[in-house]
């Protein structure tokens, strides 16, 4: 990147400075002077955490930073072709920001126009920034929507956006982006939104269009492992500095610095299982980073001998809408699915969304109306018990969610929120023995005891997955269903609640139902996998036997699509 | 660490760790007009709760000042005998004898017997802000004005909150028939003209007073504010917040008002002094129209009815006073209910 010849350089960033103003008082510095060159025809990624800056360096590009509370200083420039893009007129931006500089977001059905057809959106860009004739526009749209591999693209033109997937959706928007044929193409996050196989082709897409329509591309991502496969040079970012920086085999074969070594090593490996995941804590002080349970691997699987502490048998769940004047559609999320649980052990199940594994989760607690099938929990079906019962049972089985942002009441202190199911259940005989069992707990979940007094929104994300997870250990449950409970945490957060979750479950013997579309994770975390796809099981098996040997070819077609981190290229990718 | 000594660190600890509230107190006093309205809505609170109390304007009653006394600053009145007979007349009513009166006797002998003390008590010429018809000081019955006002508006919108809120959350939270049966109910309460309505519920509970004008703006008010509610009590129901209260066995009423309802309030907050305004300005509609309070209290809306024929008189003191009252009243609330959901509505994480 600094070794680059100035004449390759399309865009170089010397010296960048974001800062944020808060309130009238404070300020907080977004990215703290940062440099680095894109060059010509090369895919250049920006990692990092959430807060790291990398998103706020794209918007500085395209000259998108919100005017009202954002302030560059003079002395940060960001040059193409010999000018100031930070210094620019807003007229001559917006004619360079269409033609030679786009951006793909990450939420393909927030970005397009829901109003709109996609032929009108991808036109409105070709006659507006290429002067085309109506006609002439919708001749290359077409060409475009084929480019990117959109299906039938003589329809799809005329489809809404609600009308096409996911996948479908990125793709129209990549196709937006190069309508004009960009010098550059920032991507942010454009998979993040996606399943594992979308995400697989869209990658495959944005590589080969970064060669055919020689551009350069800016890729901003959280996902190390992502990188390998597509990046030329990579850039490390943390709280708004620049880490590391260099060619793709040289961050990943000898990473200089210890914090790239740490994501690189804190995201569970599809290769190995130690015993405890490393952090970057572990990095960043002196001494040997990888020591004790780092080192020592973890066996997994079930034997077939063990205390089986739940049994779903059957289990279908359908939704019904609304159709005509009588009439209504059944659409069945979960179908027969059936499977056991063993005590102290973890099953995983995996899906892409809309497998129905979520449903399945939220079926066993009955947080999900009326289904069919059984949910033997110690002999007795949870399905079937009348309410006033299934309070005990809701002791003992419980679950954490996805989101720690949206699964806490922000107007209840931590002390509230954990006391509150102590309340309930009337557990403690009296209140300060229940506030004494908050404090243990707050313990050992790894906060501090003032944590009590505070409110959700002090915290961080990771912290309040800690905290869902202290409230679910406040009934002592038997079974603890983790229903994505890492998959919006930063990788270096999500080994810390990973740890967390092992250290629990060898402390407490919890049965553990670990719900995931990451599926190295799972493979990390759980003794039994269970593959679901649109509502069925796909295949149960150790985790270590369906990792290895998958029967099944949607099995084998998901674990293909995991990123592999970076290997030697074949000349043909 | 002893366990004492780390309840002390805790205990600071919680001075410093500002809750939801607290921070939109913050943010809400950064906000220059909108701390300048809530000082004059707090002014107007103070000459509420010292006028009910009786500490000023106790006397409003009292016909200290000749009939339509003009303002002090104005001067006393000069007689206009072309004009303004009545007026001329009026204030020396109590001395010209009519030769012809078959009830002067009587009246000679009333005044002899009320004292003294109210003969000695002469009518002043000019008062603050004028006197109205019967010399009653205008400034004084718009202070005991403003407190009818006012607690009517408070009051009537404090009774639609609490339904709305109470008929949103059923409706919102449990969905179905209840929710279908609310909705009906709503449906048939505004498909009624306003007017109408108001003028039925008045001749159902056939009487006039402050209660039933209460009950009147309560009772028909609370549409607008249950609409509200009960969407925010749809979006809130399948937040993950409210399925882990769930699962963690929380009853149907502790999801409902435990958990729902501090995360929904500041909606109803800001619609509870929206509504306020309202109240105040339609009382003084219901009064303008002989709907409204009793002709023993004094309103705004009494006022202004008073000052209809007033004004072609030219006495326009009690139209002013009135007026200018509720106006500061209603933009100083309207302005703070803006700077109200400025420093509530910001979405916190």
């Amino acid at each position: 990147m600094t070794s680059t010849n100035s004449a390759d350089v399309l865009i170089g960033i010397r010296d960048l400075k974001v800062d944020f103003r808060l309130d009238r008082t404070t300020t907080s510095q977004a990215v703290k002077g940062i440099s680095f060159d894109i060059p010509v025809n090369s895919t250049v990624a920006l990692v990092g955490e959430s807060g790291s800056g990398k998103s706020v360096t794209a918007l500085a590009i395209l000259g998108l930073l919100p005017k009202e509370n954002s302030t560059v200083p003079a002395a940060s420039r960001i040059l193409y072709g010999g000018r100031n893009l930070l210094a620019l007129a807003p007229g001559d931006l917006q004619k360079l920001r269409g033609a030679n500089i786009s951006m793909i977001f990450q939420e393909p059905m927030s970005s397009l126009n829901p109003v709109f057809t996609v032929g009108f959106q991808l036109t409105e860009v070709l006659t507006r920034h290429l002067g085309m004739s109506g006609r002439q526009a919708r001749v290359r749209a077409l060409e475009l929507l084929r480019e990117v591999g959109i299906p039938d693209p003589e329809t799809k033109i005329d489809a809404y956006p609600f009308q096409l997937s996911g996948g479908q959706q990125q793709r129209v928007m990549i196709a937006i982006a190069i309508a004009c044929e960009p010098k550059l193409l920032i991507a942010d996050e454009p998979t993040t939104a996606l399943d594992v196989t979308i995400q697989k082709q869209i990658l495959e897409l944005i590589a080969a269009l970064q060669k055919r329509l020689r551009m350069s591309v800016l890729f901003i991502t959280h996902d190390l492992a992502l990188v390998g496969e597509i990046a030329d040079y990579v850039v490390v970012m943390r709280d708004g500095e620049i880490k590391e920086q260099g060619k793709v085999e040289q961050i990943f074969e000898a990473p200089q610095d210890p914090y790239t070594r740490a994501l690189l090593l804190c995201r569970p490996q599809l290769t190995r299982r130690p015993r405890r995941l490393p952090v970057i804590d572990d990095f960043l002080k002196p001494g040997p980073p990888l020591a004790g349970g780092a080192l020592e691997e973890r066996t997994r699987g079930l034997r077939g001998d063990e205390d089986i502490i739940l049994e779903v048998r059957h289990l279908s769940k359908s939704f019904y809408s609304r159709e005509g004047l009588f009439g209504k559609r059944e659409f069945k999320a979960v179908k027969d699915v059936s499977f056991k649980v063993a005590r102290g052990k973890t099953l995983g199940i995996v899906g892409e969304s809309g497998s129905g594994k979520t449903t399945v989760a939220l079926t066993l607690l009955r947080l999900r109306g009326e289904s069919s099938g059984e949910a033997l929990f110690d002999g007795k079906d949870l399905l079937a018990i009348p309410p006033k019962e299934m309070m005990l049972y809701k002791r003992r089985i419980q679950i954490v969610f996805q989101n720690p942002y949206a699964s806490l009441n922000p107007r209840f202190t931590i002390g509230q929120l954990l006391m509150e199911p102590l309340q309930v259940h009337r557990i403690g005989s009296s209140e300060s023995e229940r506030r004494d069992r908050v404090y243990k707990l707050l313990e050992e979940v790894g906060l501090p005891e003032v944590s009590f007094f505070k409110y959700p929104h002090e915290f961080s994300g990771g912290q309040r997955q800690r905290i869902a997870i202290a409230r679910c250990l406040t009934m002592q449950p038997e079974v603890l269903i983790c229903d994505e409970a890492v998959s919006a945490l930063d990788v270096s957060v999500q080994a810390q609640v990973l740890n967390l979750l092992q250290d629990l479950q060898d402390e407490h013997h919890m049965s553990y139902i670990f719900i995931s579309h990451d599926l190295a994770v799972v493979k990390y975390m759980a003794d039994q996998v269970m593959v679901m796809n649109e509502g069925e099981v796909v295949e149960v098996a150790n985790s270590d036997d369906i990792y290895r040997n998958p029967q099944h070819p949607y099995t084998k077609k998901l674990l293909s699509s995991i990123p592999q981190g970076w290997r030697r290229r074949s000349p043909a990718f | 660490m002893t366990q004492a000594a780390a309840a002390v660190a805790i205990g600071v600890q919680r001075a410093e760790s500002p809750g939801l509230w607290t921070l939109a107190w913050r943010r809400f006093c950064r906000d220059r007009v909108g701390l300048a309205s809530f000082l004059i809505v707090v002014f107007f609170f103070g000459l509420m709760t010292a006028s009910g109390l009786h500490l000023v304007a106790a006397d409003w009653s009292k016909e200290v000042g000749d009939n339509y006394a003009p303002p002090t600053f104005m001067g006393p009145a000069v007689p206009d005998r072309s004009l303004a007979a009545p007026q001329s007349t009026g204030a020396g009513s109590a001395d010209v004898s009519n030769p012809f009166d078959p009830l002067a006797g009587v009246l000679a002998e009333i005044r002899a017997e009320s004292g003294a003390a109210s003969i000695a008590e002469a009518t002043a010429p000019t008062l603050v802000f004028g006197a109205d018809k019967w010399g009653r000081d205008v400034l004084k019955k718009t202070i005991k004005g403003t407190e009818t006002s006012m607690f009517v508006g408070l009051v009537a919108a404090f009774l639609a909150a609490f339904l709305a809120t109470v008929f949103g959350a059923l409706a919102g939270y449990y969905g179905g028939w209840i929710d279908d049966f609310f909705n009906w109910f709503y449906s048939v309460f505004t498909s009624i003209p306003y007017l109408l309505l108001i003028l039925a519920i008045a001749a159902v509970l056939n009487q006039k007073g402050t209660l039933t004008v209460i009950l009147i703006l309560g009772l028909t008010g609370w549409t607008g504010i249950f609409r509200l509610v009960r969407a925010e009590y749809l979006k809130h129901k399948v937040r993950e917040y409210i399925q882990a209260a769930d699962a963690i066995g929380a009853s149907h009423a502790r999801r409902m008002f435990v958990h729902i309802l501090p995360n929904v309030s500041h909606v109803i907050l800001v619609q509870l002094s929206l509504h306020v305004v309202l109240f105040i300005k339609s009382e003084v509609v219901l009064s303008f129209l002989g709907f409204g309070v009793g002709v023993d209290t004094v309103s705004w809306g009494s006022m202004l009815n008073e000052a209809q024929s007033e004004l072609i008189l030219g006495y326009w003191w009690q139209l002013v006073a009135a007026t200018v009252a509720m106006a500061l009243l209603v933009t100083g609330f309207s302005l703070f209910t803006d700077a109200l959901r400025d420093a509530l509505d910001p979405k916190l994480k």
